[in-house]
């Protein structure tokens, strides 16, 4: 044995020197290294996507990427090209859902591609036309990964042009939800156009203004003067009929509702101003105040029009996701016709095929085939279940095994996932509202302005009626709480921003302004705390044995051998023990055995090993029975008649979890563990990353998971983090719903917030992050307070010219706009950066 | 003096202008892409096409 262990232990010597891929520029794997070679790839897909790229003359396509950037905040997507042929981009159904028809022979579709990284990606991309005769334009948008082909329907198939794109190394994909994308890109384009009527209304009015302030004291004849009162007052009613239009709406819909947001007391000052000021302007006295009013109305739409695109983005990085999803699957109809489809084709009765590694499309019962299939997004399980024939499987679930077909019982909402999806619409008609802080100081603001103004009427109508009504409408206008409500939007953009930078997308502010407080965090297990697949957790023996097993089982489907394969990637055999291994052969009843010489070689599970009858030493079968009581899937390693090596398999809890978990802890949030997976698994996790196994609960359905959350939000704020299906539901409904990385689409789009890059350390990084951007405000609020007290005072007290409000008001906005970037700044800095290593 | 019962209308009416200009453009979607066509007009011709000419 000891001649057999030093054999192997030569045969796994490391390499030296990394050698980085001539495509992607990733390491190449020591085993795919070519001596002498100038170019090395680290795997077939890269040297497919280069060869593809020669091939049609790109080659410039190397020299712009190296010289260019990758935008910050953008999410990298992986881009090895798919095996698919794309046949299904011609069914039917596809072009009905995705094609639009130009003429009788022109169309175009609008494709996400996997990849696109950079200015390079745009050139080669864009060459489309050049390689392919037949496509008229492809446009491609940088930051969306969308391109949008042009083709001639005759010349070429649809099908042609998505492999086209694959083999150049961006898997194509449908894009869906055009229409809600083309609702949100009218949405922007309105708000665009409203921000440009009330700038340049602002800048007319301010010139305008300029001119009467110069002219005061009778430096102005009085027709010139009117006549520019005249011309303010029209730019001013403009400005507010038309940008500042959505301030009164909003306003009344609140009142309606009997509530408060901040919009009331913008539009108690913008009402009381125009109302003067036309007065004022007919009868030809007093102030105009619209110069003021429409930098008003511009500013606050400038911050709600940063905040508004930030969480845009965040929004669109979500959507490409989704695309990313799988939909096609493979249809039987015959024997030896195997069609590849759009799912949203596949109707009850139809067969289905789902390859190893695909995910199922719909519910169904296994006709033939077996195989294991993964439903850790579905219910939280992390092991693998064995499937046969005749057993029921779920839509969404991963089949890892083998091949698999399929009959169809239901589709779309009738399916497990459609119907955890009307629970997901539950949560969200059923979600509390909470109020959000600038509307909670806002009804405090109204009441506080409302009587100050009151007051300030009633001292001076003692003395002067007319004075009285001047004194109270500039009181109301300088307490129009403008630096409040530019401010806080656009404090909170910057914030969503830097979080984009680190993969945390945020798709509302007022998911920022829950976060910063305290309460409630519930967690899931599977795939949130730990990875979620099976992963070597303990190897017990020699590690010479390493390659040998890594050998053996690659000739397996099975998801254990998936897992030991992945685990042991660096192991290789040397070429004459490559030689020397024979017979290998997978046994039924859960092992390979193989010869190595005239070895026998046994891997399995400890049932198939004790059939052979081998020899378990004590110390090994203390540990395999050890592990077997945690929930741990063990495979033993038998060399002729005695086991040499012991490998444990289970659902790795991720690496910085337990520091996370403490770091939160440490913020002031309650931890709770919410999982469907075994109630030993989850205490057992539960204990390792530092949380009271009491506080762990397994077992739950989703309906259970909703339930809780809606209990505990009865009593406090309630985070819940998770990435499956069934969690889809309890984050829908939460305060904050957060999705963490390798989520299932459902989840996605029920979460506020999406994590984008593996492990809990950017929760932590986001909670704290969320509570320095609400100090900044609080501080921000404090300075704009101090701002509307003494220009109020000044208001009530007669002091306030028109002028001295012109100047502070910008000066105060300036003031309180740069301590926002400022302060925001500072959080980025003393923040560490993300390292937590990608697996 | 009285020129600026023309002038100042008719700045307005040139910021009108600008102001349509810029609506008609965000209508058309030329601001729905910030991202890409800066970089676009980066690229070189092709190689082959300077020849043609």
């Amino acid at each position: 044995m000891t001649t057999l262990a030093t054999e192997l232990l030569a045969a796994s010597a490391p390499a030296a020197a990394r050698v980085s891929c001539s495509h992607c520029g990733q390491d190449v794997p020591r085993g795919l290294v070519e001596v002498e070679s100038p170019l090395q790839f680290c795997c077939a897909g890269c040297r497919a996507v280069y060869d593809a790229i020669h091939a049609c003359g790109l080659e410039a396509y190397y020299r712009l990427r190296d010289s260019a950037v990758t935008p910050p905040g953008r999410l990298r997507l992986p881009s090895k090209p798919s095996e698919s042929s794309f046949e299904s981009f011609d069914a039917q159904a596809f072009h009905k859902l995705f094609v639009q028809q130009q003429s009788e022979t022109v169309a175009s579709v609008d494709l996400v591609l996997e990849g696109v990284t950079c200015a390079a990606c745009v050139w080669l991309i864009e060459r489309l036309p050049h390689v392919l005769p037949g496509v008229i334009e492809a446009r491609l948008s940088l930051r969306q990964a969308i391109v949008r082909v042009t083709w001639n329907t005759r010349e070429l198939s649809l099908s042609r042009i998505g492999r086209t794109l694959n083999s150049l190394g961006y898997t194509p994909h449908p894009a869906k939800g055009l229409p809600r994308k083309q609702i949100a890109r009218i949405e922007v384009r309105k708000k665009l156009i409203d921000l440009a009527v009330a700038g340049a209304i602002a800048g007319n009015a301010m010139l305008v203004a300029c001119a009467l302030y110069a002219g005061r004291g009778g430096r102005m004849e009085d027709s010139y003067r009117e006549f520019f009162r005249w011309i303010s007052a029209m730019l001013g009613i403009l400005s507010l009929a038309w940008p500042g239009a959505g301030f009164f709406r909003s306003a009344v819909a609140a009142i309606r509702l009997r509530t408060v947001n901040f919009d009331v007391p913008i539009v108690l000052g913008l009402v009381a101003g125009s109302v003067a000021g036309i007065v004022n302007v007919i009868l030809n006295r007093g102030e105009v105040y619209f110069d003021s009013l429409s930098v008003l109305v511009f500013l606050l739409l400038v911050g709600r029009f940063l905040q508004f695109r930030q969480q845009r983005r965040a929004d669109d990085a979500v959507e490409l996701l989704f695309c990313l999803a799988p939909s096609t699957c493979r249809i039987v109809r015959s024997e030896d016709l195997i069609e590849e489809m759009p799912i949203e084709a596949v109707v009850p009765g139809d067969l289905i095929e789902v390859l190893s590694g695909q995910t199922i499309a719909a519910d169904g019962v296994v006709e033939s085939g077996q195989s294991h299939v993964l439903q850790a997004l579905l219910t939280g399980e992390a092991a693998p279940v064995p499937v046969g024939v005749g057993d029921k499987v779920w839509g969404g679930a991963a089949n890892q095994g083998a091949s698999l077909r399929i009959r169809v019982s239901q589709v779309g909402a009738d399916s497990r996932v459609g119907r955890l999806m009307r629970v997901v619409e539950r949560g969200v008609a059923e979600k509390p509202a909470i109020v959000q802080f600038t509307d909670r100081i806002a009804s405090r603001f109204v009441l506080i302005v409302s009587l100050a103004a009151v007051g300030t009427f009633a001292y001076w109508s003692r003395f002067d009626v007319a004075a009285a009504v001047d004194h109270a409408v500039a009181l109301l206008i300088v307490c129009c709480p403008c630096v409040l409500g530019l401010a806080t939007p656009v404090t909170l953009a910057v914030a969503i921003g830097r979080l984009a930078r680190r993969d945390i997308l945020v798709k509302s502010g007022a998911a920022i302004e829950k976060l910063a407080r305290q309460g409630q965090i519930l967690l899931d297990k599977t795939g949130t705390l730990t990875f979620g697949q099976l992963r070597l957790v303990r190897w017990h023996g020699d590690e010479q044995y390493k390659p040998l097993v890594a050998a053996m089982e690659k000739q397996s489907q099975h998801p254990v051998a998936r897992a030991f394969c992945q685990a042991l990637a660096g192991f290789e055999l040397s070429a004459s023990q490559s030689a020397l291994l024979h017979d290998v052969k997978e046994q039924p009843n859960g092992g390979i055995r193989a010869m190595l010489g005239n070895r026998a070689v046994r891997v399995g599970s400890p049932a198939f090993v004790n059939r052979a009858g081998i020899f378990v030493p004590p110390s090994l079968a203390r540990l395999q029975h050890e592990l077997e009581q945690v929930g741990t899937t063990v495979v033993l390693v038998a060399v002729d008649g005695n086991a040499v090596a012991l490998a444990g398999f289970g659902d790795q809890i991720r690496d910085d979890s337990p520091a996370a978990v403490h770091a939160l802890r440490e913020l002031d949030w309650n931890e709770e563990i919410l999982s469907g997976d075994a109630q030993s698994v989850v205490r057992k996790v539960a204990g390792a990353v530092g949380i009271d196994p009491c506080r762990a609960t397994g077992e739950m359905t989703p309906e259970a998971k909703l339930a809780l959350v809606r209990e505990y939000q009865g009593r406090c704020l309630t985070v819940m983090v998770g990435d499956g299906v069934n969690d889809a539901a309890a984050l829908a409904a939460a305060d904050v719903g957060i999705a963490v990385h390798g989520g299932a689409e459902a989840s996605l789009a029920a979460a506020d917030v999406y994590i984008a890059s593996p492990g809990l350390t950017p929760l932590v990084h986001l909670i704290t992050a969320a509570r320095k951007t609400m100090r900044t405000i609080r501080v921000n609020l404090a300075i704009s307070l101090a701002y509307n007290l003494v220009a109020g005072t000044l208001a009530a007290t007669g002091k306030m010219s028109p002028l001295i409000c012109a100047i502070l008001m910008p000066a105060s906005s300036a003031a309180v706009l740069s301590l926002a970037m400022a302060s925001i700044r500072r959080i980025d800095r003393k923040t560490p950066p993300n390292t937590e290593a990608k697996p | 003096m009285s020129v600026l019962y023309i002038v100042l209308p008719l700045a307005i009416v040139m910021a009108g202008v600008a102001l349509t200009a810029f609506i008609l453009s965000v209508r058309k979607g030329q601001f729905d892409d910030l991202d890409t066509p800066p970089l676009r007009m980066l690229f070189d011709d092709e190689p082959t096409d300077k020849r043609k000419d």
